[in-house]
């Protein structure tokens, strides 16, 4: 574990004269990196850590002889202790692989120290499409889902139900505004139109003001292009103020299962949203959902199943190749096919995102609801091409 | 239909009527910060970290005993304030011979301690609260849909807010209690037990902050960051009022709720910065506060 | 209680025990010059031995530390804001290096200078109170700097500004180079320590301790309180900014943590843990919360808790900090 390299300067001592030599054969290290006490640790956290140790479990805990280790880290959902965590597990702790990351900020920090570096990023956590678009990396595989393909699943279903009037209530900084351009795009393609927006600070805790403006304006769909906590204040509140029995639709651009199980079913009923992953999809990902909840003693989110994922196809790649060297695996991880309970099919393309399918679903009325985490309808899966950009419009200059 | 500067009527309206709504929720904390400060002149960093252990108590009750939100609009703030009495004893009261600023430190760490343990162990995704049953729904105001539950909270931390004054300003009680701010030895010799009303005032100043928290419970999430970034919006509050003073706590926090609605009709971008730039405003104007004399 | 008092800053617990050690000058700067040197030789060893990232992140706090210091261990003035001039400067600091293509010394400098600037319009407004308003109209304006980093567009929002080039110092030494850029910051640490030390030892900081014991003692004397509060404020701020600047190019980044009021709260951590009015004190005290971070990181123990209680303990029976203690036990004899 990162501890024991920290706090033993002896060791450190050591495995510093050794940090830039060859990648150790004789362990396959797997770096999870994420946040385990912040926003995301229920998204990610250590149900990822769990779902990689699943994975590593499939090989036997070891590939030609080397043992596979996991090692995590709580990024706090800050970019420096992210950039500082990766360097020192390259540098001195022989991480082989990263994977996870959810926070675009720390994730795009990471991508730069392993491109650099020369080792595999398996991002599950992360939307940004930068990281498979500008600041792509070849070392750098963007695994479960990206803000494009969750805004603009959802965008695409409500416009062709006929709701092609919008108004977006959009968190005010980075993050917020691709998600309303990205959206805004796909609805004006559509032939839909935008009434107006409406910009709130990041960790508002009172969206009435702000509903208010949606409600006066008379779109039909409200599009909320926030996240975590903004978005299931801006859910709940729109209950409270009668948004949704008025006719309007909520539309969350990025909701995960996280946050409906902390809206509760009650506020979250009829909410339309694209997912990576549901557990209750077939009997493939219930059978992996036992195994996994018999440990973490829930369901999995999307991001955790995503990491199970990319860490399996990482070590398929290994076990290939019969080497760890990244040039190598990330060559074979590329060319073979994701065949696993998360997908079927699912293939890389040239700017590191992995393209499957995603689904359209729909949140339970309580009513329907068997019980905890018992939360999706899938209304329909949504085709990996139509799901992701275009690589070639991605702006990543691997593409060409 | 008439516009003004460009919005609706209604909009107008509706914003400052949600202004009033938010200037409540300052008033009730900033009112506790200032009985507090005026007291024991201390800065009670784990204010925020208290409403939002206010707001928890309340889900605890309803998800562990089944009791619901009448049960823990009484007994939440108990807690929180026999809470507020435990701390004060064990640790606060060591520090009055200090320099105040010791006082600030050490909530600052007790706050970072509430803080960090409730997301330890409830994560940060924010627990539901149900909205109580007598107060679902709401009213039409032509204007806008007035939610039931907000008019209520206006209505109850108006009542808790004045009454508050009242207490300290009118009565026998508060006029030991603002004699023994002025003068607490003297107050001592007359025969009043000074340490036990500073212990009862801190109590009292926290439950204020677990009754916000338990009135906040329905309208936001009960999460563990909940007090975080309000608690510097009430120190502003608290700075451009007065500090200590109770009616500029009250009228400079309802005061701010409508200044804020307004901001977000007519620039949303800037309504975080808004009470911040009234603060410096004021400060340059009158240091001591728009209610508060210099001392 | 004590209302009397209300207007009096912050009396150190071991102001006492400082303003003995500075009376003795002979006896102290001997034994003073033994530990720099023994810092010294550490600080240069220590690349070979720790991993240099590291290190260089403890010399980095612990500058922005010692700029803390010189306000509340010397001024006694306490800033809850000085988050707002560390994360500024390494806005500045990249923005500067990475849009404009700067060279890191002269990317530091900028940064530096807007420090300086956002010091000098913070400190004219919070010195016109004292004690805990000071601390909490600093709190108020940094929440300020925040949301401005938050909104603003040069800032990357959430994203911050990424892979900040290390450059060239003075178009030569390749600082990607991990041992040259170490010895760089190791220098600019050294820099801004002297600077501390410097002022500390002046005519100004004498000025200032007595501000700092009796205000309208200093003012009834003749002295401009107010404009030897405020230069104190602005030197402190610059200073953290150069720290904030530092830090910048050693991490390649600059991003909204380094503007947050819990960083604030951080820096005072440190010194108190450290000790307030000594000036190793903030050093030692940043090199503990530093190392510290790092291994709980790696636990499950919750890291706020952790901190809190130490900031509890410290403020409770510790108010001395190490260094304080140390000087105390060994510094009378």
């Amino acid at each position: 574990m990162l501890k024991t390299l920290l706090c033993g300067t002896a060791l450190l001592a050591l495995t510093a004269g050794a940090a830039h030599a060859q990648v150790s054969n004789n362990v396959i290290k797997i770096g999870v990196m994420n946040d385990r006490s912040g926003i995301y640790a229920d998204l990610a956290g250590e149900g990822s850590a769990i779902a990689a140790r699943l994975a590593a479990e499939e090989f036997g805990g070891k590939i030609a002889g080397a043992p596979i280790e996991i090692v995590v880290a709580d990024h706090q959902n800050k970019a420096d202790i992210a950039a500082n965590t990766a360097r020192e597990w390259i540098d001195a702790g022989n991480v082989d692989v990263i994977a996870d990351v959810p926070n675009s900020a720390a994730a795009l920090a990471v991508q730069g120290i392993t491109k650099d570096k020369k080792r595999i990023f398996l991002m599950s956590g992360p939307g940004s499409t930068d990281l498979s678009g500008k600041s792509c990396s070849p070392y750098g595989f963007q695994w479960t889902y990206d803000n494009y393909a969750m805004a603009a699943g959802t965008a695409r279903a409500l416009v062709e139900q006929g709701k092609k009037n919008w108004f977006f209530i959009t968190a005010d900084y980075a993050f917020g505004h691709s998600l309303e351009d990205e959206t805004t795009k796909m609805v004006k393609q559509l032939d839909g139109k935008v009434a107006g927006n409406v910009r709130h600070p990041l960790g508002t805790a009172d969206f009435s003001s702000y509903l208010l403006q949606a409600q006066a304006s008379k779109a039909d769909v409200i599009g909320l292009a926030n996240a975590g906590g903004d978005a299931t204040n801006a859910v709940k509140q729109a209950s409270e103020f009668g948004i949704t029995q008025s006719g309007q639709s909520l539309a969350g651009l990025l909701l995960f299962i996280s946050d409906v199980n902390a809206l509760g079913l009650q506020a979250a009923q009829g909410l339309l949203l694209t997912t990576g992953f549901y557990w209750d999809t077939d009997d493939q990902t219930r059978e992996w959902t036992k195994k996994f909840e018999a440990k973490a003693g829930r369901k999995p989110t999307m991001v955790q199943a995503g990491v199970y994922s990319a860490v399996r196809h990482y070590l398929k790649a290994v076990e290939a190749v019969g080497s760890d060297d990244p040039d190598k695996v990330a060559a074979k991880m590329r060319e073979t096919t994701v065949e696993d309970m998360f997908t079927k099919n699912g293939k890389i393309a040239a700017n590191g995102r992995m393209f499957h399918d995603m689904y359209l679903a729909q949140v339970k009325t309580p009513g329907e609801s068997k019980g905890p985490w018992d939360y999706y309808k899938i209304v329909k899966t949504i085709p990996a091409e139509q799901a992701f950009l275009d690589p070639a419009k991605s702006g990543c200059s691997l593409v060409k | 239909m008439f516009d003004l500067l460009g919005v609706p009527p209604q909009v107008l309206f509706g914003q400052l009527l949600l202004g009033l709504i938010n200037g409540s929720f300052y008033a009730l904390l900033s009112l506790g910060l200032a009985v507090i400060f005026g007291m024991l002149n201390v800065i009670n960093f784990a204010h925020g970290a208290l409403y939002m252990i206010g707001a928890f108590v309340a889900w605890l009750l309803l998800t562990k005993l089944g009791l619901g939100y009448w049960w823990a609009l009484g007994l939440s703030p108990l807690i929180v304030g026999l809470l507020g009495v435990a701390l004060e004893k064990t640790m606060l009261s060591r520090l009055y011979k200090l320099d105040h600023l010791y006082g600030l430190l050490l909530t600052f760490g007790l706050a970072l301690i509430m803080e960090g343990a409730f997301r330890h162990f409830y994560g940060v995704s924010g627990q539901p609260y149900p909205i109580p049953d007598a107060l679902k729904g709401g009213q039409n105001l032509g204007f806008m849909f007035l939610p039931n539950y907000r008019g209520w909270v206006v209505v109850a931390s108006l009542i808790v807010c004045f009454g508050t004054w009242f207490a300290i300003e009118r009565t026998r009680l508060g006029a030991y209690l603002r004699a023994a701010t002025e003068n607490p030895v003297l107050v001592q010799a007359f025969g009043i037990n000074v340490p036990v009303m500073i212990t009862a005032t801190y109590g009292f100043g926290v439950a204020l902050a677990g009754l916000a928290g338990v009135l906040a419970a329905p309208i936001y999430q009960v999460s563990p960051l909940m007090g975080t970034n309000l608690i510097i919006v009430v120190f502003a509050v608290v700075v451009i009022g007065g500090m200590g003073s109770i009616l500029g706590a009250i009228v400079t926090g309802l005061g701010l709720g409508l200044l804020e609605g307004l901001t977000k009709v007519f620039y949303p971008e800037a309504s975080n910065i808004v009470v911040f730039v009234v603060m410096a405003i004021v400060l340059l104007i009158k240091p001591a506060g728009l209610f508060g004399r210099e001392r | 209680m004590a209302t009397q008092s209300k207007t009096a800053n912050i009396k150190t617990a071991d102001s006492q025990t400082t303003t003995i050690a500075l009376r003795r000058p002979g006896q102290d700067s001997t034994r003073n010059a033994i530990i720099l040197g023994i810092g010294l030789l550490i600080a240069l060893a220590a690349p070979y031995v720790l991993y240099p990232v590291f290190v260089m992140k403890v010399l980095c706090f612990a500058l922005f530390a010692c700029a803390f210091n010189l306000l509340i261990g010397f001024a006694g003035l306490l800033s809850f804001g000085h988050a707002a001039f560390f994360g500024g400067a390494a806005y500045i600091t990249a923005h500067s290096a990475k849009v404009w293509g700067l060279g890191p010394e002269v990317s530091i400098l900028l940064g530096m200078g807007f420090s300086a600037l956002l010091g000098l319009a913070f400190g004219a407004l919070a010195i016109r109170r004292q004690g805990i308003y000071f601390a909490m109209i600093t709190l108020a304006l940094s929440q300020m700097v925040f949301f401005m980093a938050l909104q603003l567009k040069f800032t990357g929002g959430e994203d911050g500004i990424q892979a900040v080039p290390r450059g060239h110092l003075f178009g030569v030494i390749d600082l990607n180079n991990s041992l040259s850029m170490y010895y760089f910051v190791l220098a600019v640490f050294l820099v801004g320590f002297a600077v501390v030390w410097r002022a500390v030892h002046s005519p100004f900081g004498q000025v200032l301790k007595a501000i700092r014991e009796n205000e309208p003692r200093a003012v009834s004397l003749g002295y401009r309180t107010e404009r030897y509060k405020l230069l104190a404020f602005v030197l402190s701020a610059s200073l953290a900014g150069l720290a904030g600047g530092t830090k910048a190019l050693v991490f390649q980044l600059a991003s909204l943590t380094d503007v947050t009021w819990q960083m604030s709260g951080e820096v005072v951590l440190m010194t108190l843990l450290g000790g307030m009015g000594t000036l190793l004190g903030p050093v030692v005290g940043a090199a503990i919360v530093v190392t510290l971070e790092s291994y709980l990181a790696a636990t499950s123990m919750p890291v706020p808790v952790v901190i809190g209680a130490i900031f509890v303990v410290c403020v409770l029976v510790f108010r001395r900090g190490i260094v304080g203690e140390l000087q105390a036990r060994f510094g009378r004899r």
